[in-house]
């Protein structure tokens, strides 16, 4: 049964990208049926209260599926649940007396704006390098003029599902993108409407995804264990196939 | 040139660099199969991988494997160092499924490399480029299997060595072998787990191999 | 008074929108690029319509408040997209889509319209597809469809679980494919603050940049509003947190008409409140309706237990089980559409049978489903909303019923549109759910993602060439010009002011009064005296608000509390506007119910007699009354009925 637990919150507060940050430490009495965030919010509350400016964090849906939520909690991106956001994460997670310790992201691809909040746009530079389908709108064919295995569309919505939150990278050792930019690559590789410019796509997304200053992929899987929406790593083997296919066909 | 520019295509040099060497592991392991049941037969091995000019080619292609496996590593972590930003997380915790090795394969391959040093110390230096070099010492640089008996017969400390240094080659084969066919894109959901567990066996195959040999050697040294 | 014109072309229905693009003025593509266009909002109609006019050739500059275009909150639409497709060759056609749509809005929508929504829902799924949207499929590798609440026939499309997801992203690629091409200027982290009129004309934004604090001027030869609806007025409901309706309420203040903001809509299954933490209400896919069955006890003493907690749902034994929607509506059942659904559990808990500890809750029972599919099936159709529910509850949905209970979720009305979605502003559109749109007086399941989509993709793109065909002579706006010098000094000295207040009440507090008021007074029931008093206390409240509010910090920098005042702020004011639209209306139709207004059954009565039209409110001014304008809504080609689900 949920009950009262005490907690205590080590946050990092920032007051700038540039500005050093340090972690903040509040007490927290808390059922255990309140959301992470809505426990956040009760804190900023009484913060407000007190006259001071309330910590700084993104989130906008609460229900798992906008990605705007980030947090790493505890050594995990979206905190210690599987296969959920921040957002879906309950305080009947923790124990009472436990210490919970609440950081940004941490990568050279997503800076701190402050507090906890940070800069992904960098994931929207590389959609915009090659994450879709060329086609403008209006004298497209009928939907069912080409059919698709099942098989391979159900493929291409489990890596669709991706939520370009960025846990992916924030959870890397090597700071890399691989899984977010391998799931759109997959996703439009799997389907005959994307596989018109795979080769394309693949080496124009990897591309930017270098120059953006991500790292280097080395198949930790890392990124599919705290994957909040589980984006398996079979993706990024079809992304290396993809690429590797258009860079000998060069 | 994207083998030097692309995150992949310096993925895909370590991944071939890397399976190359394993299938010398492959070769030396068969070596020194062949010293366990008969020094003389190893000896003829030597002979046969003297200062001929294909010994020496397959010598330089080796170590220039090596190199580039070694050098494109450094380039990767450092690289991969600067993508993780200037700010370390405070807390951290390993996710449930990360091999401990996959995360630390830069400092085993450090490991690998101090134990391949030595090991060229006790052989290679002694044999290969004593030969070149003309310099001899008391044991004939062609006479691989008294080496053999010379480093490790009843010699705890190397045999203590060489068995850390296989233990970190394991560790580093564990995710080296799937993570290069990975990278090379042969892998997909079912084969996921076979990989893995093909790389455990490969791993264990050719590590357990070496140190069962290891303590043969050190037990009873070269076969008759 | 003005006149109304909603410029529905003449001809048969069925030929409306034919005629009108074969006739309507065009833009040359040399042209296109000296015009710029703003778009404000990424959403589905927002992104679609940016993507789209891009394409054609306009500069366009589009904004978003999160921090990229891809978290609109489209995003959580889970069931599905309507479309005429008759893939399923169970006699849909786009007439049926229509008439649907007409009905399932009480009649309260333009039959125009409502006609064109169903003519294009075809091309969406189209365009979808070839974007690379993973739509669910057939072993045969063709679409498949599912059944959604108000429909006799299979139509909706959709992508497991995640519908709003997929097709947010099918339209966020084409936005990105345009954004790195140049022809989109992409703007995150931005919020809309005012709308710029040049002689009369909508010419620009004011923006307040969220990171910077920096108040922004952005000018352009058309304005495009696709910011979504307003029912976080409500504090607790189904949007994201930063949803909100300033965007349309400023373009409201500058003079574009506000219609029927009475007409939201209560979603019958959501996850019930648990207490005043709470931050958001989560919606249970509407699609759980196909299997689980909606009961209430049909003892109260059981009822009792259960609220005590002394019992669970499993201890009713199945005959002292009150299965309502099956009783009261035998044709529709469970799927019957949203309004009808959400009323019923109001009127089951209002008489005492609710079965949780608020005596707020009715049960969504999967065991007939279990036994019938067996628990995997239904684990493969449901998994994950079940997953969910858990987490949230810590109560497993395989074992026990789910509790649910009506909450709110979309806004039929917005800002008046004409037949081309411009406002009464000339310049000024407005698409999605910012405009008071094709559902009337309520909306049909999988409706929302059509509409949005068909604004942005085919409609808009060619109803503006017919404004913009006459402005390719307008040289650029200079950002410099007075008008964009007053309306940047009118935000700056209302920030100041909401600064300087640094009374005693935080931001959320107030907004959680306003919800209170908002759910009693003008939520699933409402009268005349209710109402009454509603106005008169969010008038106080507003007072309170703008003499007791405190946000810390500056600001000229970052200040999310500041942000969400500038919301509340403008809560306050539709919430008032809401209740005035509701007080107006006396009758019941769709998701606009008043107590005094119903049938002997208890269901909605409609006066087609008085109230054939929509409201149309036009601003006057900060402390006077708003005046009603009235748009006749003619029907010429179906006979309005009283919506019957029973039989």
């Amino acid at each position: 049964m949920d009950k009262d637990i005490k907690v205590t919150l080590k946050v990092w507060r920032q007051k700038g990208p540039k500005a050093k940050g340090q972690f903040e430490t509040y007490p927290m009495e808390i059922h255990q049926s309140v959301s992470f965030l809505e426990m956040l919010d009760i804190l900023n509350e009484r913060l407000v209260k007190e006259g001071k400016e309330p910590i700084v964090f993104d989130h906008d849906c609460r229900e798992g599926i906008c990605g705007m939520c980030s947090l790493y909690v505890n050594g995990h991106p979206h905190g210690p649940a599987t296969g959920a956001t921040t957002c879906q994460l309950y305080m009947r997670r923790f124990q009472d007396g436990e210490t919970i310790t609440i950081e940004p992201w941490r990568s050279a691809g997503f800076p701190v704006i402050r507090d906890l909040m940070v800069d992904r746009s960098a994931y929207d530079k590389i959609m915009q390098a090659g994450g879709f389908v060329s086609v403008n709108t209006g004298g497209v064919p009928d939907a069912n003029a080409i059919p698709i295995p099942k098989k391979d569309a159900d493929l291409a919505m489990d890596a669709a599902a991706c939520i370009g939150c960025g846990a992916c990278a924030a959870a890397c050792k090597n700071g890399s993108a691989m899984l977010f930019v391998s799931a759109k690559v997959s996703q439009l590789a799997l389907l005959p409407q994307g596989r018109v410019e795979a080769a394309r796509r693949a080496k124009a997304m990897v591309a930017k995804m270098d120059e953006l200053g991500f790292g280097n992929c080395t198949n930790t899987r890392a990124c599919e264990m705290e994957c909040p929406k589980n984006i398996s790593v079979s993706n990024i083997a079809r992304l290396n196939r993809e690429f590797l296919k258009a860079k000998l066909k060069d | 040139m994207w083998l030097l520019n692309s995150s992949i295509g310096r993925k895909l040099v370590m991944s071939i660099s890397g399976l190359f060497l394993i299938l010398f592991l492959l070769f030396h392991l068969c070596m020194n199969i062949v010293a366990v049941f008969s020094g003389e037969a190893y000896n003829m091995v030597c002979e046969f991988l003297g200062t001929n000019w294909y010994a020496l080619v397959g010598t330089l292609v080796l170590a220039a494997g090596v190199l580039v496996h070694f050098v494109y590593a450094w380039i990767l972590t450092m690289q991969n160092r600067k993508a993780r930003g200037n700010d370390r997380y405070a807390a951290t915790a390993r996710p449930k499924g990360v091999e401990w090795a996959s995360q630390n394969m830069f400092v085993l391959g450090l490991i690998v490399i101090l134990g391949l040093i030595l090991h060229l110390s006790h052989f290679w230096a002694n044999m290969m480029l004593a030969e070149l070099a003309g310099v001899h010492g008391e044991i004939a640089p062609t006479d691989g299997a008294k080496f053999i008996n010379f480093y490790f017969q009843g010699n705890i400390v190397n045999t203590i060595l060489y068995v850390i240094w296989f233990v970190a080659l394991w560790f580093h084969l564990t995710h080296g072998f799937w993570s290069a066919i990975q990278t090379l894109g042969w892998n997909n959901n079912i084969w996921l787990g076979r990989w893995e567990c093909i790389s455990k066996w490969v791993a264990t195959i050719i590590c357990g191999l070496f140190v069962v040999i290891t303590i043969i050697f050190y037990v009873n040294g070269v076969g008759a | 008074m003005a006149e109304i014109n909603s410029k529905i072309p003449q001809g048969p229905l069925a030929e409306k929108w034919t005629n009108y693009k074969a006739h309507q003025k065009l833009v040359n593509p040399a042209n296109k690029r000296r015009l710029d266009i703003i778009v404000v909002g990424t959403g589905l109609a927002g992104a679609s319509a940016a993507a789209s006019l891009a394409e054609m050739g306009f500069n366009v500059l589009n904004f978003c408040i999160q921090d990229s275009p891809r978290r609109a909150h489209s995003i959580a639409a889970q069931g599905g997209i309507n479309a005429a497709k008759n893939y399923q060759n169970d006699g849909d056609s786009v007439y049926r889509l229509f008439y649907d749509t007409i009905k399932g809005g009480d009649y309260r929508a333009r039959e125009a319209n409502v006609y064109r929504l169903a003519e294009v829902s075809n091309n969406i799924i189209d365009q979808c597809v070839a974007q690379g949207v993973p739509f669910a499929r057939e072993y045969g590798g063709l679409l498949d469809n599912r059944s959604f609440g108000g429909a006799q026939v299979s139509r909706t499309f959709y992508a497991r679980g995640q519908t709003g997801q997929q097709l947010l992203l099918g339209a966020y690629s084409a936005l990105s494919r345009q954004i790195g091409k140049g022809k989109v200027k992409m703007y995150t982290r931005h919020e809309m603050l005012d709308v710029v009129l040049v002689d009369g004309r909508a010419r620009g934004i004011i923006t307040r940049n969220l990171i910077t604090g920096k108040i922004e001027r952005y000018a352009a030869h058309a304005v495009v509003v696709a910011t979504g609806g307003y029912v976080n007025t409500f504090f607790l409901s189904t949007n994201a947190m930063a949803s909100n309706g300033s965007a349309a309420w400023q373009c409201y203040k500058k003079g574009a008409y506000f219609a029927n903001p009475c007409m939201v809509q209560i979603h019958p299954t959501c996850i019930p409140v648990k207490g005043d933490f709470q931050s958001k209400l989560t919606l249970m896919s509407e699609s759980l309706r196909n299997d689980g069955r909606i009961w209430v006890p049909k003892k109260l003493e059981d009822a009792k237990a259960l609220q005590a907690g002394k019992k669970k749902g499993k201890d009713i034994p199945e005959e002292d089980r009150d299965y309502y929607l099956e009783r009261r509506y035998p044709a529709f059942g469970n799927l019957v559409p949203r309004d009808v659904a959400s009323r019923a559990a109001k009127e089951r808990c209002d008489a005492g049978y609710g079965v949780n500890n608020t005596g707020l809750a009715v049960f969504l029972d999967f065991s007939d489903a279990i036994n019938r599919l067996g628990k995997e099936v239904v684990k493969q159709k449901y998994g994950n909303l079940f997953d969910m529910y858990e987490e949230i509850t810590d109560e497993n949905p395989y074992e026990t019923p789910m509790m649910i209970y009506p909450a709110l979720h979309y806004s039929m009305g917005g800002l008046w549109v004409d037949y081309e979605l411009m406002t009464s502003i000339p310049g000024l559109f407005a698409i999605g759910e910012a405009n008071f749109s094709d559902h009337g007086a309520n909306r049909l399941g999988a409706s929302a993602l059509m509409q949005g989509l068909a604004d942005g993709y085919f409609v808009l793109p060619y109803t503006i060439q017919n404004y913009l065909s006459d402005q390719i002579q307008v040289p650029r706006f200079s950002t410099d010009l007075p008008e964009f010098e007053a309306a940047e000094k009118a935000i700056k000295d209302r920030i100041n002011k909401l600064m300087n207040i640094k009374g005693k009440e935080t931001v959320d507090s107030i907004h959680k009064r306003l919800g209170h008021i908002m759910w009693e007074h003008i939520g699933m029931a409402r009268d005349e005296k209710g109402l009454q008093e509603a106005i008169q206390m969010l008038k106080d409240l507003k007072k309170e608000f703008w003499s007791n509010v405190f946000i810390p910090g500056s600001g000229d920098d970052q200040n999310t509390e500041l942000e969400k005042a500038l919301r509340v702020a403008d809560f306050l004011e539709i919430g008032e506007l809401m209740a005035r639209d509701a007080l107006n209306r006396a009758e019941s139709c769709g998701g606009h119910f008043r107590v005094e207004h119903q049938t002997e059954e208890g269901e909605a009565l409609r006066h087609d007699d008085k109230f054939m039209y929509v409201a149309c409110w036009e601003y006057q001014g900060e402390d006077k009354d708003p005046v009603m304008l009235k748009e006749d809504l003619n029907y010429q080609f179906v006979t309005p009925q009283t919506r019957n689900y029973k039989k």
